[in-house]
């Protein structure tokens, strides 16, 4: 079969990204979700559970509101797709609800996560809790310090929570310590990757749990504006599985720019960055050949983001052959201009969204973005698990 | 010619394998450490390549890659520290141990060139897909003389398993039990010797270590009932913790496991 940027190939290729590059002890788990993952997801069950849950228990779908303040501010027609209004608060459940029912059906009975913002942890808990899961996530020291909420809250939900202290104890660290789980209980063991990272199948299989959020998209669009198609559509990229959901029903529609949103940090160049798709080289990441910041000797290098959800030294191999090929438009924002975004949305929409999502909406200014031409932001989570940061930044931020 | 197929020839039964990694726990301790080894009675040894992100390896390994890195130990340090090893220590199996991305940036032609002119043996890249090795490397190794070594574990399938037994010229790495290297041993009694004898029934073309949670004379002991030998890492590397004469502790630790 042809890849397309919808669909890998049988091995898990975007273009030269992609693969699954993963030691023999997990190579059954892997290889068994390869085999199974798209004929469950194709089961009539499957599928009415899974719209079901959708639309009970997360709330989709989301609305695509118009955002007519910004819209004046910036001169063009700005739509925000509401995901910070899914259960727990960001687009991570889409994937989490998908991947618990693919468990069950894989007679997995404990699930592991990884998680950095928190988000995706509590996402996971969520769902374990509903269906009286065991749930384990791993999160960096770090992250636990600067996401605090969502700690508590992942433990309310009765998860366990464990701290990654290797490396720079953030999300690469607590993805490393969630596969050495992983390698140590392959049995009866679901590991449910946060973002369209990992070996194949997980950034196929996510992107496409995601998909709801672009498909929704379309439809809101035609009905507020005469088409399925706008001129833009922006979204934050950590490992990437907002925007993978958001860009899924555009990819091969030449006429809608794709923005994918890094962070920059202190700076692209300061050495305190995340922006991988401008730092980063080819190489081997968690099971994935992709883009990744390393130095000359294949050592994986530290991030840095004041969002601990796109602090992240990778992106999935989806984005890496999106950049490659320049179907999207990368776009790096620093903390500073996403801590300005924050006030700018909460003030003029009355949306406290996300650090992460901070960043998309920060990118307005670089679009180019004509009075006519239709804007859509993945508005990919609220901004309760980042509060203490906002206090602690309020006079950069005001 | 092939050390390892010699080492298992010479010897049949009881072969220790004795991992490492470069430039732990000073950056130039890696030589005097091989050669300790091979002296005091080591048949084959592995020197780890660190790496920032070892995925299959427990805290102990981790952190000796830590610190090796901190040390300055890369591959090209390492090519230049093994020059001439041959001299010293012309019969004893060196394996070089690492993750497929150091390996990628600095070439895979490169690598393979620079390892068997360093006078190494045998690779072994955990994360380094068997599909991926036919399609792409396998002609490098050949050409340098390079034998892979590839990892069985508890749940890999039969037919699996003969495929790698057909891909190589070396030995098998029988990890004990689901884990990451240095972990105990946790599975219910028997599971573990039914596991190895289920691949010793199995009259493999290549002889089995058994690595990933031995540690000392005993566990050592009993690994060798089940296959030709065992693999010792975690072990070996908290044996040269804080010490200031690393060799030294090598040789101690070597005799004790062989006492
Ligand atoms: C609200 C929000 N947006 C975006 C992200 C980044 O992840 P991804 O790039 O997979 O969407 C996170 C991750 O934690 C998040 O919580």
């Amino acid at each position: 079969m042809k890849p397309t940027y919808q669909q890998p190939t049988e091995r898990g290729y975007y273009g030269q990204f992609g693969g699954a590059f993963i030691p023999e002890m997990l190579y059954p788990n892997v290889e068994e979700l390869r085999q199974q993952y798209l004929s469950i997801m194709a089961e009539p069950e499957f599928q009415q559970e899974y719209q079901q849950l959708l639309r009970d228990y997360v709330g989709r779908p989301t609305p695509l509101f118009e955002a007519k303040r910004l819209s004046a501010k910036y001169n063009t027609r700005i739509y925000l797709k509401r995901e910070d209004l899914c259960h727990t608060g960001a687009h991570k459940v889409n994937n989490t609800v998908g991947q618990i029912l693919l468990a069950k059906r894989l007679g997995k009975t404990r699930i592991i996560a990884e998680t950095g913002a928190g988000q995706h942890g509590v996402a996971t808990a969520t769902v374990c809790a509903l269906m009286g899961m065991e749930c384990i996530v791993y999160m960096g020291e770090i992250d636990m310090e600067r996401q605090k909420p969502n700690v508590y809250r992942m433990r309310l939900l009765g998860a366990e929570v464990r701290a990654a202290m290797s490396g720079s104890r953030t999300l690469k660290d607590a993805t490393n310590e969630a596969i050495r789980d992983w390698i140590s209980n392959p049995v009866d063991t679901h590991y449910i990757i946060g973002s369209v990272v990992g070996p194949h199948p997980y950034p196929d299989l996510v992107a496409r749990l995601q998909a709801v959020i672009s498909e929704e998209m379309r439809k809101q669009l035609l009905e507020k504006t005469g088409s399925e198609l706008p001129q833009y559509v922006v979204a934050c990229v950590g490992g990437g599985s907002n925007a993978a959901g958001a860009f899924y029903h555009f990819l091969e529609e030449p006429s809608v720019q794709l923005v994918a949103v890094e962070a920059a940090g202190h700076g692209i160049y300061s050495g305190h960055s995340a922006a991988t798709s401008v730092l980063g080289t080819p190489g081997v990441i968690h099971g994935s050949r992709t883009l990744l910041m390393q130095d000359e000797d294949g050592q994986i290098t530290e991030p840095y983001s004041i969002s601990a959800g796109l602090d992240y030294p990778g992106i999935g191999p989806l984005h890496a052959f999106l950049a490659d090929s320049k179907r999207a438009r990368f776009i790096s924002i620093e903390d500073e201009q996403a801590l300005k975004a924050v006030a700018e949305c909460s003030r003029l929409e009355g949306i406290i969204p996300a650090l992460e999502t901070a960043h998309a909406l920060a990118a307005l200014d670089q679009l180019g973005a004509g009075p006519d031409d239709v804007v859509v932001i993945n508005l990919s989570g609220r901004g309760d698990k980042d509060l203490e940061t906002y206090i602690k930044y309020a006079d950069a931020i005001m | 010619m092939n050390r390892i197929k010699d080492a298992f020839e010479k010897k049949q039964k009881n072969l220790l394998n004795i991992y490492f990694t470069a430039g732990y726990p000073r950056l130039h301790d890696t030589v005097p450490i091989l050669k300790a080894l091979s002296e005091s009675g080591a048949d084959l040894i592995e020197i780890g390549m660190p790496f920032s992100d070892p995925l299959a390896d427990g805290p102990v390994i981790q952190a000796s890659s830590t610190v090796a890195l901190q040390n300055g130990m890369n591959l090209r340090v390492l090519f230049e520290q093994l020059q001439g090893i041959r001299e010293s220590v012309p019969e004893t199996p060196i394996l070089l141990m690492g993750y497929l991305n150091p390996v990628m940036q600095f070439g895979v032609d490169n690598f393979c060139r620079e390892a068997a002119a360093a006078g190494a043996d045998g690779i072994i890249l955990p994360d380094l897909p068997l599909d991926d090795y036919v399609a792409e490397y396998q002609d490098i190794f050949r050409r340098h003389n390079l034998r892979p070594v590839f990892l069985i574990t508890p749940q890999t399938a039969p037919e699996r398993i003969r495929r790698i037994d057909e891909l190589t010229d070396s030995f098998l790495y029988l990890v004990s039990g689901p884990g990451t290297t240095g972990g105990a041993n946790t599975q219910a009694e028997g599971v573990q010797e039914a596991y190895f004898q289920r691949i010793e029934a199995m009259n493999l073309r290549n002889p089995r270590l058994i690595g990933f949670g031995i540690g000392d004379k005993a566990s050592f002991q009993n690994a060798c009932q089940y296959a030709e030998g065992a693999i010792i890492g975690s072990a070996f590397i908290r044996a040269l913790d804080g010490v200031d004469d690393a060799p030294a502790a090598a040789k101690r630790f070597v005799s004790s496991v062989l006492a």
